[in-house]
């Protein structure tokens, strides 16, 4: 991983720095919210925390801000120990989900907020919130007050509001969950392309794969208060660890099989296993619906790989296809114009493309995309 | 063509026209309606308030008119002199609402953001002394108070027991003021940025419940503007109480009305200072 060096107020380089969660657990009441956790984020790398609600991805950002208190653990940062430090004494910017600009004070103001209990001088406070402004492309903004921005505009500058101060680690706890989807799009690459700009050690928060995808060097897929695969993007979508991250990230099509060695067999078709300790006996594949490519049958000819289109999906570019295989149904994506010759009610012979597949430990049932 | 947008255009606008002008109607009634309750409950204010200013001009004679009802407030020598006593009641309104302040900003910024369970107990302290009648609790806080005078310290000792007065109304209007802002976020974030406990409260939440704060002052100043029963029993001399001993000590039967009348202005104007130099401050940030 590399480590980006960034410069300080006074000239001076600056690298990110690593930090490190040892065995981090907390409680509510009988609510495991977090689970023994142990992550390192390398120094200057951007880790996103991805997760359905109450698996503990926000509790962990939390604890690392100083928000709350571990029930048990270790965090520490560049080599510190700071389990114990105060929120106000950790060196950390922080952007909310909730708009947390503080409405009495101009965009400038509330950027210059850090620098002015750093007693940073005036002159130089208000240069350091200027060029903070600039750098999220709202200068022209500086004497606004929040009710007068968007909400696009308001995370833009509690993001340089917690930048302005040089923070060791920033902290995203879904900034852009309350945003509309362009902005958010938007937002989302101007996000990463401050990052990497300010060389920063990042801790994204979201439930939105589609960002967590998008925006990070890592991610983290967490379940129940534990860490269930912290890997690049495109290992976790196409090498998925457990079958919860199957589901959770992209769509997924549970096939009845039977696995013997390296590969399962879903409806006549061997395809590789991403796990190769998986016991041999009847399971229950995750097939990606862009593996499954469609093609019209006009033979009417029935077998394990021949269906009737039931539905079609528009999204756009692609289309998302629904197949009646007469004892299970399954899901395809295709480009736009291939699914367009695939109206509802005709016959296709499916391929399965033999893309390393993960099997699920439920038993077999009534296998449902 | 023509004919068909016509008469398109007729159709459409007639049912719109319609609402518009029962909306008219409903708004003139509606305006009506406010002047005559704002006038009724103005004659239901200022009716009395006529009637004392009136008969505080009442001369010796019946039908004639004389100042000197209000002369016999200004030449008043005391015990204890009148400036005094409006010395001592403004003191007590700034230590009163300084003491409210100082005990439920703090308090109810820490219930919100970390022990909201307790909100409802403290809220139903902080109501409390609105069931109880002065009477009752000038009798509990006699022995009290009995002990605190052996250290011979003034009149305005009284403001422990306003501070205790102004806690439901002090309560209630930070509390608006406390709803109306994301506490929680705010706080988190000023902390993030390095800000202490203090400084969150005063440079984040302090600012933004500016109006509220206000209203409580306000609310608690008009408390202890009209407060007469507790420094009375309790054997003290604030401006109400001296305000009363004036009317005791003529036969002229008007100082009544005029002493009546010019605490209320005393109040009046006071409160009105303090709402006009609020709001002025607060327009001044925009």
């Amino acid at each position: 991983m590399t480590s980006p060096m960034t410069r300080t107020q006074d000239g001076t380089a600056r690298t990110g720095v690593e930090v490190r969660m040892d065995g981090l657990s907390r409680h509510y009441g009988p609510v495991v919210a977090l689970d023994n956790l142990d992550l390192t984020v390398q120094a200057g790398e951007l880790i996103a925390l991805l997760g359905p609600s109450g698996c503990g991805k926000t509790t962990t950002l939390r604890l690392v801000a100083g928000l709350e208190d571990a029930d048990a653990g270790r965090i520490t940062v560049g080599g510190k120990d700071i389990t114990h430090v105060a929120a106000n004494k950790r060196d950390m910017g922080m952007v909310f989900q909730a708009y947390s600009l503080f409405p009495h004070m101009t965009a400038r103001q509330n950027v210059a907020f850090g620098l002015r209990l750093r007693r940073i001088a005036a002159a130089k406070r208000d240069k350091r919130a200027v060029e903070m402004l600039e750098l999220v492309g709202l200068s022209t903004q500086a004497d606004r007050y929040p009710h007068q921005l968007s909400g696009g505009q308001q995370q833009r500058v509690a993001l340089a509001r917690a930048l302005a101060i040089e923070p060791q680690v920033l902290l995203l706890d879904e900034p852009l969950s309350a945003l509309d989807a362009k902005v958010r799009a938007q937002l989302r690459d101007e996000i990463r392309r401050i990052q990497l700009e300010v060389g920063t050690t990042t801790l994204f928060v979201t439930h939105d794969q589609e960002e967590a995808l998008a925006i990070a060097d890592r991610v983290g897929v967490m379940k129940d208060g534990r860490l269930e695969q912290l890997a690049p993007p495109t290992d976790v979508y196409s090498r998925p660890a457990t079958s919860f991250v199957a589901e959770f990230v992209g769509l997924t099509n549970r096939l009845a099989g039977t696995v013997s060695g390296s590969t399962v067999t879903v409806r006549g078709r061997d395809l590789p296993l991403v796990d190769l300790g998986t016991p041999p006996g009847p399971a229950i594949a995750l097939v990606r619906p862009e593996a499954v490519t469609l093609a019209a049958d006009s033979s009417g000819d029935s077998g394990p790989l021949t269906g009737t289109v039931i539905a079609v999906t528009f999204l756009g570019a692609t289309s998302r296809v629904t197949v009646d295989l007469g004892d299970t149904t399954i899901l395809a994506q295709l480009t736009t114009a291939d699914a367009s010759d695939l109206p509802a009610g005709s016959h296709v012979a499916l391929t399965i493309r033999p893309d390393p597949v993960l099997v699920s430990g439920d038993a077999p049932a009534v296998s449902e995309p | 063509m023509a004919a068909i947008t016509s008469l398109g255009e007729s159709g459409l606008s007639e049912p719109a026209a319609r609402p518009r002008a029962i909306q008219g109607r409903r708004r003139r009634r509606l305006n009506l309606f406010r002047y005559l309750v704002f006038t009724v409950s103005g004659l239901f204010f200022l009716l009395p308030l006529l009637a004392t200013a009136r008969f505080s001009l009442e001369g010796n004679r019946l039908g004639t008119w004389s100042l000197s009802a209000w002369k016999e407030i200004v030449t008043y020598k005391g015990p204890p002199p009148l400036l005094s006593a409006v010395e001592i009641q403004l003191e007590l309104v700034v230590l009163t609402c300084v003491g409210v302040l100082v005990l439920l900003v703090p308090t109810m910024v820490w219930i919100r953001l970390r022990v909201q369970w307790i909100s409802r107990v403290f809220e139903f302290l902080c109501l409390l002394p609105l069931t109880i009648p002065a009477i009752v609790l000038v009798v509990g806080l006699a022995p009290v108070y009995n002990f605190i005078r052996r250290s011979q310290l003034s009149t305005l000792e009284l403001f422990w027991a306003y501070v205790i007065l102004a806690l439901p109304y002090a309560y209630r209007a930070l509390s608006a003021g406390l709803t109306a802002i994301d506490v929680t976020t705010m706080s988190e974030a000023a902390r993030s940025l390095g800000a202490s406990w203090f400084t969150v409260i005063t440079r984040v939440i302090v600012p933004n419940i500016r109006q509220a704060i206000l209203n409580a002052m306000v609310l608690a100043a008009a408390l202890v503007l009209g407060e007469f029963t507790i420094a009375y029993l309790l054997l003290y001399n604030n401006l109400p109480v001296t305000l009363f001993f004036i009317s005791r000590s003529t036969p002229n039967a008007s100082v009544i009305f005029s002493t009546s009348l010019a605490s209320l202005l005393f109040a009046f104007g006071l409160l009105l200072i303090l709402a006009y130099a609020g709001r002025r401050r607060h327009r001044g940030r925009g």
